[in-house]
């Protein structure tokens, strides 16, 4: 019963953990390592018209998340411009507008743009109202005629419209294709006119018209596609080779007949789309991606945190992992150490010191306060006023060893200044008091095990992935205690006593 | 890796019971947590055992506060030879032995002496709880010390040599007598070196011992054999070993008895979570016994049935 009750408790709690975890990983793409890089890419537009001394608006379509790609963060640069947002057409939109505007204007809009892993479908929407084209007299015959063909050669919206990109692209200049597209068509002029084909053949169509992120591009060009509407939704259907999809990790701009910018109150419009990979860490991004998605969680987390407590919990947060390689190296291993915690303490400390240079000052320090001590005990005092003398001793050492350490252009001696002085006093009066009673082997010997649990736990606890780990992923803290509470039925050996009870095995 | 487990598997099979599975096995589900005090603090040992009429040895006086500790030589003034201990001390630490004295020195059992006032320190250390479980403070006892009975003089270096018995659910399992050493100083504290002798518990009779976690068989300053002395009276010492169940309440306890050359058996201390070496001393493990004590419980219904359980069933096969 009771070990059923263990292992449900341990089972939820590591679930929680897990589940969280992998919700983190998965969804918002936090990185499991340390420097993982993600892809993400800085996109900017570089707008410049020529001002007539007027007022002067500019329009400009911004792009949304879509598909695996999200806009994490975009900023506009506009000197002097006021700034609105909104929809044209269905496009997000941002209005630059100035009361008053003379010669050269440049304006920039800049995003970040990263990849996650999940791909998120377009939402269901109502089939929009489209207005039906104007063709001339000899167009409209022709149109009808390459809809009604491809009518008859489909099952479906989606073949209907393959099929009629399919006529529109490999028609000849003298048929009825060659008269809809004119001369030498662009590939905006052939989607362009399958869009009419197809809301004359009642399929609502848009041309979309989408920008390919690669490592470094200036000057970027637009590729265009098209979408249908079928079954509630936007699909898109794809004009090149064998209808196969865009270029990985193509952005979903904006879409319709609209150009990328407009102006009024200016002429000369040009515009400039670059593209750069943004060398971030992903975690910044997962954590901006995040305030989009789920800004309450990620307000939650210790991201939410300022920075400098937030490296107070650096520190905190992997305790626990020294703590329950603590629990494992005495109970599992059966290391004698003193004190409980004590090796925890000691490791946390060596974090200012690092290892080498910890281990060397805390054998010093305690080498000599044992010294001191163990000549002390002829003085006979009493308990209280004993362990204040050590903690003076402690301090002096301290204090003396950083001014040797410094004089000898060692500066991590500096750093012992933080060395847990009550630990060490402690430890000493401990140190002494087994070695009275039972001999300097059993002192020194739980002195050696403390020591190599401290080095260990400092190992561990000090791990940039350790650390990282639990940094971002505190309720991998859950798996900890989950394990920590099952280690707590750990009924078995301890490897100590396999050796120690030897003889009696059979 | 796979000897580990092959270890761990031959361990198993001679049953023997590891840290891990005493406490969350034995002490922690048979060793009520209110009940602890009865038996970590000495003083209350001694009331409780006296109470129920069980041999302890005589109090002469109790140090409660610093100020006491003046008094306490005037105190002890007619008394030649007595033991001083810390009423929370664990393990055996911080009990002094005084043999004799000559004006103001005391001689201790080690061959050592001690000043009045190095006395006074001790015990002033006792009351600031050096020696006591978790440092609280403490109280410090003055009580009788055992004339050891003669029937362990030739494998005994000085001091008391006790005898532990591990009671479960009232039914002693398992005993071992632990003699003192030149190395353990006279204490007879296993830790401290001292020599823990196997005994049969149908018998009485001392087994091969165990010291410094190796096995021996013979004494490591005398040279004598350990194996083979019967010890007096052993019937009593197991009836005493299972009444401490009622006395205390607790189901997993060790026993810890001197046998006094006029007083007989008395009860030392009792031991909450006593070590596992005994399993070492009597090359036995603990586990078949004390499975077998838990199957046998429900019929067991008096202390005279327990002890013949105990001597039918634990009988030593070696």
């Amino acid at each position: 019963m009771r070990r059923r009750h263990l292992l449900i408790v341990c089972l939820a709690l590591a679930l929680v953990g897990f589940g969280v975890f992998a919700y983190k990983v998965l969804w918002l793409g936090f990185p499991v390592r340390p420097d993982e890089r993600s892809e993400t890419w800085r996109v900017e537009a570089r707008v410049t018209f020529e001002a007539r001394g007027a007022p002067a608006k500019l329009q400009l379509r911004v792009p949304q998340s879509a598909g695996d790609l999200v806009v994490v963060e975009q900023n506009f640069v506009s000197p002097g411009y006021g700034l609105t947002t909104g929809f044209e057409r269905g496009n997000p939109t941002a209005v630059y507008a100035i009361a008053m505007a003379e010669g050269m204007q440049t304006l920039y809009f800049r995003a970040l743009v990263s990849r996650t892993l999940l791909q998120r479908n377009p939402p269901q929407e109502q089939a929009p109202e489209l207005p039906v084209p104007n063709f001339g007299d000899a167009e409209q015959v022709a149109a009808q005629n390459l809809t009604e063909a491809a009518r008859a050669q489909s099952a479906d919206r989606e073949t209907l419209a393959g099929f009629l990109l399919a006529r529109l692209k490999d028609g000849k200049p003298t048929s009825e294709v060659g008269l809809l597209l004119g001369p030498v068509p662009s590939t905006l002029r052939i989607l362009n006119v399958a869009v009419d084909l197809l809301r004359l053949a009642g399929v609502p169509a848009r041309t979309v018209h989408g920008l390919t992120l690669e490592p470094e591009r200036r000057q970027a060009q637009f590729i265009h596609w098209l979408e249908i509407h079928d079954e509630g939704r936007w699909r898109p259907i794809y004009p090149w080779e064998n209808r196969s999809g865009p270029p990985p990790a193509t952005l979903r701009w904006w879409h319709g007949q609209l150009p990328l910018a407009q102006v009024t109150g200016g002429t000369k419009l040009h515009h400039d789309v670059s593209v750069s990979r943004a060398y971030e860490h992903a975690l910044t991004t997962a954590v901006r991606h995040g305030k989009q998605l789920e800004e309450k969680l990620v307000e939650f987390s210790v991201f939410g945190l300022p920075l400098q407590t937030q490296a107070v919990f650096r520190a905190l947060l992997v305790i626990p992992a020294g703590v329950f390689l603590l629990v494992v190296l005495r109970n599992v291993v059966g290391i004698k150490t003193f004190g409980t915690f004590m090796p925890v303490l000691i490791a946390l400390a060596f974090r200012e010191t690092g290892l080498l240079a910890g281990v060397v000052f805390f054998s010093i320090i305690v080498a000599i306060g044992l010294g001191i001590r163990l000549y002390m005990e002829q003085l006979k005092l009493l308990l209280v006023p004993r362990l204040a003398t050590i903690v003076i001793v402690v301090i002096l050492v301290i204090f003396a060893l950083s001014l040797l350490s410094i004089k000898l252009g060692f500066d991590r001696g500096l750093s012992i200044g933080l060395f847990p002085i009550v630990i060490l006093t402690m430890t000493i009066e401990r140190m002494t008091t087994i070695w009275e009673e039972r001999g300097a082997g059993e002192a020194l010997q739980q002195a050696a095990g403390s020591l190599v649990v401290g080095a260990l736990c400092f190992v561990l606890m000090s791990s940039a992935y350790v650390s990282h780990l639990f940094f971002v992923f505190p309720e991998l803290l859950l798996v900890v205690l989950a394990a920590t509470i099952a280690l707590g039925r750990y009924t078995g050996y301890r490897l100590t006593e396999l050796r120690r009870f030897k003889p009696l095995a059979r | 890796m796979i000897g580990v487990f092959k270890n761990a598997r031959g361990l198993h099979a001679g049953g023997v019971l590891g840290i891990n599975r005493r406490n969350a096995a034995y002490t922690l589900v048979h060793n009520r947590r209110e009940l602890y005090p009865l038996v970590d603090d000495k003083l209350e040992t001694k009331r409780l055992a006296e109470k129920a009429g069980v041999a302890v040895p005589p109090l002469y006086a109790v140090v409660e506060i610093e100020r006491e500790i003046r008094a306490l030589p005037q105190k002890l003034a007619d008394r030649e030879d007595f033991v001083v201990k810390p009423a929370r001390g664990s393990q055996g630490d911080g009990i002094l032995v005084v043999v004799g004295r000559s004006r103001d020195t005391y001689r201790l059992a080690d061959g050592t002496s001690l000043t009045e006032a190095e006395l006074a320190f001790h015990v002033s250390n006792t009351l600031s709880g050096v020696f006591s479980l978790g440092g609280q403070t403490d109280r410090a006892l003055v009580e009788y010390r055992v004339q050891f009975d003669p029937v362990f003089e030739r494998i005994a270096y000085r001091g008391v040599p006790d005898i532990r018995v591990i009671v479960f659910l009232g039914v002693p399992v398992m005993a071992m007598v632990r003699l003192p050493t030149r190395m353990s100083r006279g204490k007879a504290n296993l830790h401290q070196g001292a020599l823990g002798a196997g005994i049969d518990m149908a018998t009485g009779t001392t087994l091969s011992a165990v010291w410094r976690d190796r096995i021996v068989d013979d004494h490591p300053d005398t040279g004598v054999a350990v194996a083979g002395v019967k010890i007096p009276g052993w019937d009593t010492l197991l009836d005493i070993a299972a009444r401490s169940f009622e006395l205390t309440g607790l189901g997993y306890v060790g026993i810890d008895l001197v046998l006094d050359r006029e007083m007989g058996p008395l009860v030392l201390e009792l031991n909450a979570r006593p070590g596992l070496a005994i399993q070492l001393a009597n090359r036995a493990g603990l586990a078949p016994r004390l499975e077998a004590a838990r199957a046998a419980f429900a019929n067991l219904a008096s202390v005279v049935e327990r002890v013949s359980f105990a001597k039918d069933r634990f009988r030593s096969v070696l």
